[in-house]
């Protein structure tokens, strides 16, 4: 089995790892670090399940080796848990816009609002739709989603 | 876990050449998102790999001293989109690769595994030949350039020789200088699907804006491999800039587009689409240029 030691950032901690050259970030995250929001879903890049955040930007981990982690910084949805447990502003958004049905693709799709909500920018409906579309939803329909999203870009940017 | 056999990570340019040489059957891998796909579906199960992803000298948009557009091949599809000199001398090729996948494949995809995997449906490739795109090869014995019409040998299949990577896209100022470009990908879906048939069309029209001085088309998925249609191009230079030209233009590239029947579409629709897209596209890239329809 050929390894490679790694160091990175995760959640804000300094990790370091010796992994399997042949496993997919997700391996990395779930298995070794036991961070279950980054789902298996379709396993091709496609659905958006597994996705986290590397410096600041969204990417499937499933099609992300687990090596090319070595220095980066990565966020995954349990990151946003308060000191004391408590959802941030955006999970509360999803519970209360009822974003979430199943819950499969949340962790995903929360990550991505993480970077949207992060350019603190202020987008149309349409621009949030395209900025969310690398995400597969069955139970929704999306249109939640956007609420959620769009509810908690407005009321960090001040507006109505 | 990835069925791989083995992964070597390059250090550099150099070192990645040196590996693909001491292990002829490895693939590269540049952002993965067409590789590690292919591993799972089996299609390169086994297979070695040699990184490349590691190799921040070859990210970045720059102009050379001459103004010559330098896009390095690791370059993201979100950071092309995003990047100012792309906004301001082809803004066309940032809102092409726009429309790959969705945001996360664009910010793992890079242009240089988009055109160097050779498929002819690769959003960034029909903008790329428009603009005469020139393609910069390093192997160990140096660097080498070939336009990127004879980049793309066959379907699947680009120039490259054992031992070599692409090290940059060069976009001419000749080229990009007072010309205005339009893509129009044609998929069944917005977000996350693969053209259909895809048409990328610019323009230089004469000083009153009236004439087209030279006009340049090139598609995806209108035949194995990206493709010009020369003929369309002859037909309207020295044109009036009008809907009449347009009509011509669009009925002039069937002459050099081959379209195949896929599960995707049928032949005749996509020579529908050639057609409309080309007098689409050209009536877009005069109305950018400052001309009247």
């Amino acid at each position: 089995m050929q390894t490679k030691l790694i160091k990175c950032t995760i959640n804000g901690k300094e990790r370091e790892l010796m992994i399997d050259v042949r496993a997919s970030l997700t391996d990395a995250l779930r298995n070794d670090f036991r961070l279950t929001s980054v789902k298996k879903g379709c396993e091709v890049g496609e659905c958006g399940a597994c996705n986290v955040l590397i410096d600041g930007e969204c990417f499937n981990s499933c099609i992300y080796l687990a090596v090319w982690a070595d220095g980066k910084d990565i966020r995954t949805l349990e990151s946003l848990l308060g000191e004391g447990g408590e959802l941030s502003d955006i999970q509360q958004a999803f519970v209360d816009e009822a974003a979430i049905q199943c819950g499969f693709c949340t962790p995903g799709v929360i990550m991505t609002a993480v970077e949207i909500l992060d350019t603190k920018r202020l987008y149309t409906r349409d621009e949030l739709r395209k900025l969310l579309s690398g995400h597969l939803c069955r139970c929704t329909g999306y249109e939640n989603i956007i609420n959620a999203v769009e509810k908690v870009m407005k009321k960090r940017l001040g507006l109505p | 876990m990835y069925d791989m056999k083995a992964l070597y990570e390059a250090n550099s340019v150099r070192h990645a050449c040196e590996l693909l040489l001491a292990h002829p059957g490895a693939k590269v891998i540049a952002g993965g998102s067409d590789v590690l796909v292919q591993m799972r579906e089996g299609r390169l199960a086994g297979c070695e790999l040699v990184s490349i992803y590691g190799l921040d000298e070859l990210r970045g948009i720059s102009l050379d001293e001459d103004d010559t557009l330098r896009i390095l091949p690791l370059t993201s599809f979100s950071h092309i989109t995003k990047h100012p000199l792309i906004n301001e001398i082809i803004p066309v090729l940032g809102e092409a690769v726009d429309m790959v996948g969705g945001p996360q494949v664009r910010n793992i995809g890079t242009i240089g595994g988009n055109t160097c995997n050779g498929v002819t449906s690769a959003d960034s490739a029909s903008t790329l030949h428009a603009w005469n795109a020139v393609m910069e090869i390093t192997g160990i014995g140096g660097t080498r350039q070939l336009s990127i019409k004879e980049f793309y040998v066959s379907a699947g299949k680009v120039a490259l020789l054992p031992g070599e990577i692409l090290t940059a896209i060069l976009i001419r100022n000749a080229d990009y200088e007072g010309y205005k470009g339009h893509y129009i990908k044609y998929a069944m879906r917005n977000a996350m699907d693969i053209a259909t048939t895809g048409c990328s069309v610019n323009v230089k029209l004469t000083a009153d804006k009236k004439t087209i001085e030279d006009a340049r088309i090139a598609y995806g998925v209108a035949g194995p491999v990206p493709m010009r249609a020369p003929s369309a191009e002859a037909a309207v230079r020295g044109l009036p800039a009008n809907a009449e030209t347009a009509e011509l233009f669009g009925k002039t590239a069937l002459q050099d587009v081959n379209p195949r029947t896929s599960w995707r579409a049928n032949r005749e629709f996509r020579l529908h689409l050639c057609e409309t897209l080309a007098k689409r596209a050209l009536l877009k890239a005069i109305e950018l240029s400052g001309g009247e329809i």
